[in-house]
């Protein structure tokens, strides 16, 4: 089973600048396996080394998030477009800049 | 040096105002060769709080695919600061996701919004003049 896999521009360089890769897997995380085993300068960079997707990092097969799915157990086909994102967040909690109040 | 329209930059601080009491946030997109912003995609904050946000993800895959297919990519980030001033906290900083990426931050804690921009590189902020221009 081979699918697409959309890359953030974050983790493009890690992939000889491309945007769309390709990996075999029958699950997200046989996919993300092998395409960390294809770049190994994305090792670590989605999924943590007990195996868990990285918590900043947002992972949608087709539309959906895998986190409201089956995560990395959730199952792909060859039309499937695994797509990686930032998880974008932040605040002004803790602003050692904040102002007394 | 950021460049965005007049549209982004009163988009971007309607969607701060609009989200009060709560933070609010959205997408940046553009070119990125040029730091030049064409689009503003307003976003959930899904953490739904005053302090802190988190771009809705799945809001966050549409603006990257419509930034895409117009040739462009998302550039940037923007969220509303509704109490400090326009300057990253330790939080925008250790979650900065993308070195390449503008940080607009928008201070609603005067009467008139404050709109900044940063560079954010291994957690070194460096800021950037944002130039405003009529298209």
């Amino acid at each position: 089973m081979s699918v697409t896999v959309h890359l953030p521009t974050v983790l493009r360089s890690h992939a000889g600048g491309a945007k769309d890769v390709t990996a075999d897997g029958a699950t997200v995380g046989e996919v993300l396996t092998a395409l960390a085993s294809e770049y190994p300068g994305l090792s670590g960079q989605v999924v943590n080394a007990d195996g868990t997707l990285h918590k900043f990092v947002n992972v949608y097969v087709n539309d959906d998030d895998v986190r409201y799915m089956s995560a990395l157990d959730t199952p792909v086909t060859d039309s499937d477009e695994v797509s990686i994102l930032p998880a974008v967040a932040g605040g002004a909690v803790d602003s050692s800049r904040s102002l007394p109040t | 040096m950021l460049h965005v329209t007049e549209a982004v930059y009163d988009q971007m601080v309607a969607h701060c105002l609009t989200g009060l009491p709560e933070e609010a946030c959205g997408l940046l997109g553009g070119d990125p060769e040029a730091a030049a912003v064409v689009t503003c995609y307003p976003t959930r904050n899904v953490a739904a709080s005053a302090k802190l946000y988190t771009v809705d993800p799945k809001e966050h895959l549409r603006a990257d695919r419509d930034a895409e297919s117009g040739g462009h990519s998302i550039i940037g980030v923007f969220h509303s600061h509704t109490h400090t001033e326009a300057y990253p906290s330790p939080t925008d900083v250790t979650q900065a996701p993308d070195p390449t990426w503008h940080y607009v931050l928008v201070s609603l804690r005067d009467i008139r919004p404050v709109v900044r921009s940063y560079r954010i590189v291994g957690e070194v902020i460096t800021e950037e003049p944002v130039t405003v221009s009529s298209r």
